[in-house]
């Protein structure tokens, strides 16, 4: 076996809301190895989008340690090491999508003529070729989302960090969206933590589906998917398929994931407070 | 974000022009009515001259004595202009600071709007005799003090309309304060600011015109108002009021064309309600 | 939809609120502290602007600050507590305190400004309804609405009080008309804006209901529209304190804060601080108009004030 780096290691990770208030997360243990796809599944405000958040140093745990790339997040982040995909696509209505695309590689002082040339090559991938001037609100929900993408890739990170990227488009378009995910990835070769609600989406996508339990949220378990590769519509009606969904079900069902929460106020709010946004 | 695709607004070809004149014929159809109704009610009904003259005599007042209100026109709109530079100008400033520093900002804010409730026009009296009842200085300053509150409201209002994942978004890039500010804050602010520049402009001109009435320099059209009605001259008094409402519109028209140049790329769900 | 336009912390707060109510309400106790924190700070508020201005009074003398033919002294800036002392002592001779006289004006203004702003308010509400059936009565009209603001009504004002007083009507009748010709416009853009914003998908509920125009209007737009509508009151209700000011100038109509300004603005050389202590009062009087609307908002709407429009 090749000798796997890891990407991404949390030790012990804890973190509190505010003084003496909400426990989001308990206890976190996990290593990401170069490559993998690593989806995080769980209930509503489980701390899911929280741990994502931690990894991009965005918000300090409370205790516990965080290496991504074999340096603090904080560095990683200041590198500019990953990118990062929200669940609104968070385009600027201001800026054509060749602009919005090249917002990152502005800040980082490319030409011009680089950047346009990247962007190109980006929209390529993403399927969205002559789409550069064109406006966000011109677009649909998941063309906004592939923008949005493209966007987090275009300085190469070799991490990519996705959260719900894909919760507001039907049933349809994410399927598709998880089709083009996929070929994006094996092409990009980058390593993916990527959150979701979505059994099927975690199972259809990973190498590996992290299980969360409800607030404070823990790990209950880790399911390996070892389901071939390319993966594709047939993958979804393979046998094995419907079993590993059983089994990240079950899991959650084993850490209380299935239960109805007495106390679970809005993840997002908790972020926006801790933040100062 | 709109999940539905719009079509980006018409560029210039006839189809264009046609939506666009379309979207003006009720205004310009209620013009028409309303200058016929003013001509005919005026004179059908007898309307004393002093309550409303006839559109036609004031126009035919306008011809004559074109010069006199024009530059009495001119005049007003300085003191105005001035007054609404110099009150935006430490509006956005201000607004620049309070959201810096949201905590200030936040425990100042209800006291600047309770401040915007203070009927600032009492004071022109008081900057009369500050800077003197012929000064230019005296109006520039209500009109100011009359800019500043709205400009501050907004433009703050614009400031933080940032939506969290945007500025989480930028963080991920390591962006600075600074960049944040010029890249996201900025833009997102814009047509905030421009909505409380155009309410600006009318109250710049109103202030500086109500400023006369507690007296001001023979030239301004305040005053040429006041005169005209206390000689009678009912014919010139409304010539001028006419006046000072072109004055008014143009200024905001101005503004709003600086508004469409500058946000060109904005959606249009954006723009503001004229 | 709304969400990106609401500032970020009004959506935090209203988080805040709504975990608040969740939880028991606070004893006694500490809902008396956080009113005494208030008070405090307003007192704390006040104090530093007293200071500031003794500051720049005593700077300004010092370092004597001119600004053209502005110079800070005794006539110019008088000490705060000079024009408190002013309000205590008789205005004429043999004639009662200044504080008293001027108690009475700020009566007849008020009166003037409210009669002027519940006017202004209804007029500009139904023709803010009005107008949302009709696009092309929107299109035709609004665009006369605004310029209409921008004539400066103060001189249209002594027409205003002999027309109506040829009918009949009082003359505090004309001020108040006046007044609501600042009122109504606000109120009119916001009812707009307000009864446009309700949630396209209630008004389909409603349609499936067959529910008549008004209907609609009363159980879904009206409903949608009170948080612009009473953004919109905010500012109405000082204009209208402003519009009963201007009004009563030209007109002379007698006992308002506007013929009180222009009689001790007369003076203002022997007597400087009569005319900073009306000031004052017609200061007092905007902002307790102000406060009003905004106790109505909080007992019609029940939750944190909107921030102004």
């Amino acid at each position: 076996m090749i000798a796997e780096q890891t990407v991404v290691s949390l030790e012990g990770v804890r973190k509190e809301f505010g003084r003496g208030g909400v426990v989001a997360l308990e206890d976190i243990d996990l290593d990401v190895r170069a490559g993998a796809f690593v989806s995080v599944i769980g209930p509503s405000g489980c701390g899911k989008s929280t741990l994502l958040r931690i990894v991009g140093d965005l918000i300090q745990p409370t205790a516990g340690e965080v290496v991504v790339n074999g340096k603090s997040a904080h560095r990683a982040r200041l590198d500019r090491d990953y990118g990062i995909v929200f669940q609104d696509a968070v385009l600027f209505d201001w800026r054509t999508v060749e602009r919005n695309i090249g917002l990152p590689l502005e800040m980082t002082g490319w030409s011009r003529q680089r950047r346009a040339e990247r962007v190109r090559e980006l929209l390529e991938l993403v399927e969205l070729g002559g789409f550069e001037r064109h406006h966000p609100w011109q677009l649909s929900g998941g063309m906004q989302q592939r923008v949005s993408i493209a966007r987090a890739l275009s300085f190469s990170p070799s991490l990519l960090l996705m959260d719900e990227p894909f919760g507001a488009l039907d049933e349809m378009t994410r399927e598709r969206m998880n089709l083009e995910l996929l070929r994006i990835w094996e092409q990009t070769g980058s390593t993916v933590i990527f959150v979701t609600h979505s059994i099927a989406e975690a199972v259809f996508l990973s190498t590996r589906v992290v299980v969360m339990s409800p607030r404070p949220g823990r790990i209950t378990g880790i399911v390996d998917v070892d389901l071939p590769r390319p993966r594709g519509n047939e993958t979804r009606e393979q046998p094995r398929y419907a079993e590993l969904i059983r089994d990240v079900r079950r899991t959650l069902r084993r850490g209380g994931g299935f239960e109805e929460e007495a106390d679970a106020g809005s993840e997002t709010d908790l972020i926006v407070a801790e933040e100062g946004l | 974000m709109s999940t539905i695709v719009q079509r980006p607004p018409a560029r210039e070809g006839w189809s264009g022009v046609l939506r666009r004149l379309s979207d003006w014929a009720p205004a310009a159809a209620v013009f028409v009515m309303g200058i016929a109704a003013w001509e005919g009610l005026t004179r059908g009904l007898g309307v004393e001259e002093f309550l409303l003259p006839p559109l036609s005599s004031i126009l035919d007042t306008l011809r004559e004595q074109w010069s006199t209100i024009w530059s009495a026109g001119l005049f007003t709109f300085k003191e105005a202009l001035g007054g609404f530079v110099i009150g935006s100008a430490a509006a956005i400033l201000l607004a620049l600071v309070l959201a810096r520093w949201r905590g200030v900002g936040r425990a100042v804010m209800p006291y600047a709007i309770a401040a915007n409730a203070i009927p600032i026009i009492a004071f022109a009296p008081i900057t009369n005799n500050w800077f003197g009842i012929l000064s230019p200085a005296s109006k520039m300053a209500i009109a100011g003090v009359l800019v500043f509150f709205p400009v501050l409201v907004n433009t703050l209002r614009g400031l933080t309309s940032v939506r969290p994942a945007q500025i989480e978004l930028m963080r991920s890039y390591a962006a600075g304060e600074f960049e944040i500010f010029r890249r996201v804050r900025l833009p997102a602010a814009l047509p905030f600011i421009f909505s409380g520049l155009k309410v600006g402009t009318v109250l710049a001109m109103i202030g500086a015109i109500v400023g006369d009435y507690f007296g001001g320099s023979q030239d301004a059209l305040g005053i040429l108002i006041r005169r005209s009605a206390g000689i009678f001259d009912f014919k010139l008094a409304w010539a001028a009021i006419v006046v000072a409402s072109i004055f008014g519109m143009l200024f905001y028209a101005a503004v709003a064309a600086v508004e469409r140049l500058t946000m060109r790329d904005y959606p249009s769900a954006r723009g503001a309600d004229l | 939809m709304l969400m990106g336009r609401r500032p970020v912390w009004y959506g935090l707060g209203m988080a805040y609120a709504a975990a608040a109510r969740v939880r028991d309400a606070p004893p006694a106790a500490e809902r008396l502290l956080a009113w005494a924190r208030q008070g405090g700070l307003l007192l704390a508020v006040l104090g530093v602007l007293w200071g500031l201005w003794e500051l720049f009074r005593w700077a300004g003398e010092q370092t004597g600050l001119h600004i053209g033919q502005f110079r800070v002294n005794g006539t110019t800036f008088p000490h705060l507590h000079d024009i408190f002392m002013t309000l205590g002592e008789p205005s004429r001779r043999n004639g009662p305190m200044l504080i008293e006289v001027l108690r009475d004006s700020a009566f007849v203004t008020a009166k003037e400004a409210a009669a002027g702003f519940a006017l202004g308010a209804s007029i500009g509400f139904l023709i803010g309804v009005v107008l949302v059936h009709s696009r092309l009565l929107q299109r035709g009209v609004l665009p006369y609405i605004v310029a209409s603001q921008t004539v400066p009504i103060l001189a249209i004002a002594p027409m205003v009080v002999v027309w109506l007083g040829g009918r009949g009507l009082p003359s505090w009748f004309s001020v108040a008309v006046i007044a609501a010709f600042l009122t109504f416009f606000p109120v009119t853009i916001n009812t707009l804006r307000g009864l446009n914003s309700a949630d396209p998908r209630a008004l389909e509920l409603m349609r499936s209901y067959a529910a008549g125009r008004l209907a609609v209007l009363v159980k879904v737009r009206v409903p949608a529209s009170l948080p612009y509508l009473f953004a919109a009151l905010k500012i109405s209700a000082t204009a209208s304190v402003v519009g009963a000011i201007i009004g009563e100038l030209p007109a002379s109509v007698g006992g308002g804060l506007g013929n009180a300004i222009l009689n001790f603005n007369q003076y203002y050389s022997s007597a400087p601080n009569r005319l900073w202590a009306t000031n004052l009062i017609a200061a007092t009087l905007g902002i307790a108009f102000f406060l009003a609307v905004v106790v109505a908002e909080r007992i019609v709407v029940r939750r944190a004030p909107e921030n102004v429009a």
